[in-house]
């Protein structure tokens, strides 16, 4: 368990280490590429799991509710259907029952009672008494139907054997859709009769719009085979065939999903009548139910999309941002590390130096002595011109040995980690003093030094006997730039609240880029025999000692500016 | 100089001690030269000097070792100390424990004659 909890961890640690040893600029792409699926994962898979529950929580909801009352509609419709039709056979029953024959058979009571019916209840079209052998002997109504006979019809097998009917819908003889209801009764031992009332089937039509549909539903009754036995606003009139199929079978209300040959997706809500056998079907276009539905589906996709959009433009702009800051100081690390680097790349130098002065400075000093011997030697030689000779090259030997004590002296103090003596200083005079040393050449190669420096520029407190060098390290570089009769211009300013400037300009042979590249590293020279690579290094250590900073700026044959920065306070102690 | 000064030259460098010794002999000096502090002490023990110059750096006894032996022997004699370069911390600490004063290599002959000649005088 623990073995694979520790597996994980050095997976989603590599995932967010990148390898500094791979190059460059890839890596941050990386980094940022692995940070921005993370965040973004890490958003969205709430987001995605919350919109899929909400979308299968809503539509369950909405289906029952959009559902339910269109059951419940037919189910109330159902039962007015079945008590209507209910009402009527008890009424033509009760008829049947509570008169005699003789009573039924004579035409002025039988039109007494139909007007009662009639009153009572609604829908009585006509009522009619048949005898045993199918004809009509008695009949009230708007029809000349007395003595019709109906033997041959089959609802009235049905009556002699069932005690009553109710019909489907039809035509007849008359024309008009409507429906028959018809009870049989009899008196024991004797002769039975059938009463027979017609219904007409608007008052069916009446409890269907009752229901008030909106115009794009429908609502009617279908017998057994499909037929129409109320007019559909979509699909026909009474007795036309319904162009889709009977539903299943059931008492209770139910809703389907179908098609209709008009190609409207619907839903369809429907229940069998226990009496009469009719079914009512009840149709509702599925775009008008789910638009409530719809219309949700639409805002939650728009929100989803809207909310993605808003955290992915996030995402990338964190991470974007982020990463940078990653690779600010990243390249900080670098630039410092570097510096480090150039530091002990000096310091280890000095050390080198050091050494080789301590070794180089023996032998000079046996040298020194040899020549110096000579020298004394030379006047108990007989008088001649060797001996001038002699003198004069042993003098040169010794001149040479001066200029390697420079050197060594030099390399020495390129090595040498002097304390810093910190006094308050101006240094407009510190250049000044470091142009005394020049004056001579300057002078000798008639070479114009300008001095613009700034009258009132402030003190600052700094080691004197090594801004001295600085300035003594750049002048020199700068006079041996510029051709005899050249331009060296010192100018001095204060640049703000914390620093003073000295920038020292000629007009010499200026250097190009890649030189320019190398000139504060140690042993760089383009002095090819006696430069000894150390002044500018020398140069750029102390000022960085004295917490300043050089710039320079040359172009080839038009000459350098060196640019000193010297803070006005005294550098923190190392 | 009624008398002939005598120097104990110390340095382990050879060819410089005993070129820097014949020139200092053509300048009417008497000298002495030791190659190591050993050396050196025992020449002290055996002869007398007027004046020791000894180099500061000296492999096995450094030349502070032999200064500080020297001056306990002789707290009176003056020892004048050779330097290179870098090594004027060497050359203070040698000022500290008693040298007459240090000088640094390449020498200039005559800087060391004035030397010598003061340090006799003083002593």
């Amino acid at each position: 368990m623990s073995f694979l909890k520790n597996k994980f961890w050095t997976r989603l640690q590599n995932f967010f280490t990148f390898r500094p040893e791979k190059a460059g600029e890839a890596r941050y792409v990386i980094l940022r590429r692995n940070l921005a699926v993370t965040m973004i994962l890490v958003t969205f898979v709430p987001l995605f799991l919350m919109a899929f529950i909400n979308y299968v929580e809503y539509r369950a909801t909405l289906h029952k509710e959009i559902l339910s009352p269109m059951q419940s509609l037919v189910g109330k419709a159902k039962h007015s259907l079945e008590l209507f039709i209910a009402e009527r056979v008890a009424t033509v029953s009760f008829v049947s029952k509570a008169y005699s024959f003789e009573e039924l058979a004579d035409p002025q009571r039988l039109s007494q009672i139909f007007s009662v019916m009639k009153t009572e209840f609604q829908g009585f079209v006509d009522l009619g008494i048949i005898n045993e052998k199918g004809i009509q002997i008695n009949y009230v109504g708007p029809y000349q139907l007395l003595g019709k006979d109906y033997s041959e019809q089959p609802w009235f097998h049905e009556v002699r054997v069932k005690g009553s009917y109710v019909s489907d819908v039809f035509l007849g003889y008359r024309k008009f859709p409507h429906m028959v209801v018809a009870v049989e009764s009899s008196v024991p031992g004797g002769k039975s009769w059938i009463v027979r009332a017609t219904i007409d089937t608007d008052r069916l039509n009446d409890v269907i719009l009752s229901m008030s549909l909106d115009p794009e539903s429908d609502a009617f009754l279908i017998n057994r085979e499909g037929i129409l036995q109320t007019p559909s606003k979509f699909y026909g009139n009474v007795l036309d065939r319904l162009s889709f199929p009977i539903p299943s079978p059931t008492y209770q209300p139910s809703v389907v999903s179908l098609r209709d040959d008009q190609g409207r997706e619907l839903f369809m809500s429907y229940a069998f009548l226990r009496e009469p056998n009719l079914i009512l079907v009840m149709v509702k276009p599925k775009v008008r139910v789910l638009k409530a539905w719809t219309t949700l589906k639409s805002e939650m996709l728009v929100l989803f999309v809207g909310g993605t959009l808003i955290v992915l433009f996030v995402v990338i702009k964190i991470t974007g941002i982020f990463v940078n800051r990653i690779k600010e100081a990243d390249e900080k690390r670098e630039a410092a590390f570097r510096e480090l680097q150039h530091h002990h790349k000096l310091s280890s130098l000095g050390r080198l130096a050091a050494g080789v002065a301590h070794e180089i400075n023996n032998p000079m000093a046996i040298i020194n002595e040899k020549a110096g011997l000579i020298l004394d030697l030379l006047p108990q030689m007989p008088q001649s011109p060797y001996r001038d000779r002699l003198e004069t090259l042993t003098r040169d030997i010794l001149k040479s040995v001066d200029r390697c004590r420079n050197i060594t002296h030099r390399l020495l103090g390129f090595a040498r980690r002097m304390d810093v003596q910190i006094e308050v200083l101006d240094l407009n005079e510190v250049v000044r003093e470091v142009l005394t040393f020049l004056e001579k050449e300057a002078l000798y190669r008639n070479i114009d030094v300008r001095l613009q420096l700034a009258e009132n520029l402030p003190r600052i407190a700094s080691d004197r006997g090594q801004l001295q060098q600085v300035f003594l390290n750049i002048l020199n570089n700068a006079f041996e730039a510029v051709p005899d009769g050249g331009i060296v211009s010192i100018t001095s300013w204060e640049v703000d609240a914390d620093k003073v400037a000295v920038s020292i300009q000629d007009n010499g042979h200026g250097m190009d880029e890649e030189t320019m590249k190398h000139i504060f590293e140690p042993f760089f020279t383009t002095k090819k025999s006696y430069g000894t690579g150390l002044g500018l290094p020398i140069t750029y250590g102390i000022v960085k000692k004295l917490g300043g900073d050089i710039q320079v700026q040359s172009h080839v044959g038009e000459g350098t500016t060196f640019t000193v920065y010297l803070p006005k306070k005294a550098p923190h102690a190392e | 100089m009624e008398k002939k000064c005598r120097v104990l030259l110390v340095d382990d460098e050879e060819e410089f001690v005993r070129t820097l010794a014949e020139r200092l002999e053509l300048r009417g000096l008497m000298t002495r030269v030791a190659l190591d502090g050993i050396e050196a002490m025992d020449l002290l023990d055996q002869s007398d000097v007027d004046v020791v110059v000894l180099d500061v750096r000296m492999p096995g006894m450094s030349g502070l070792d032999v200064l500080r032996q020297i001056k306990s022997i002789k707290p009176d004699l003056p020892v004048i100390l050779l330097t290179g370069h870098g090594d004027t911390k060497d050359g203070i600490e040698g000022m500290r424990l008693g040298a007459f004063d240090y000088l640094m290599k390449p020498l200039d002959i005559d800087t060391l004659m004035e030397k010598i000649f003061e340090a006799t005088q003083t002593s």
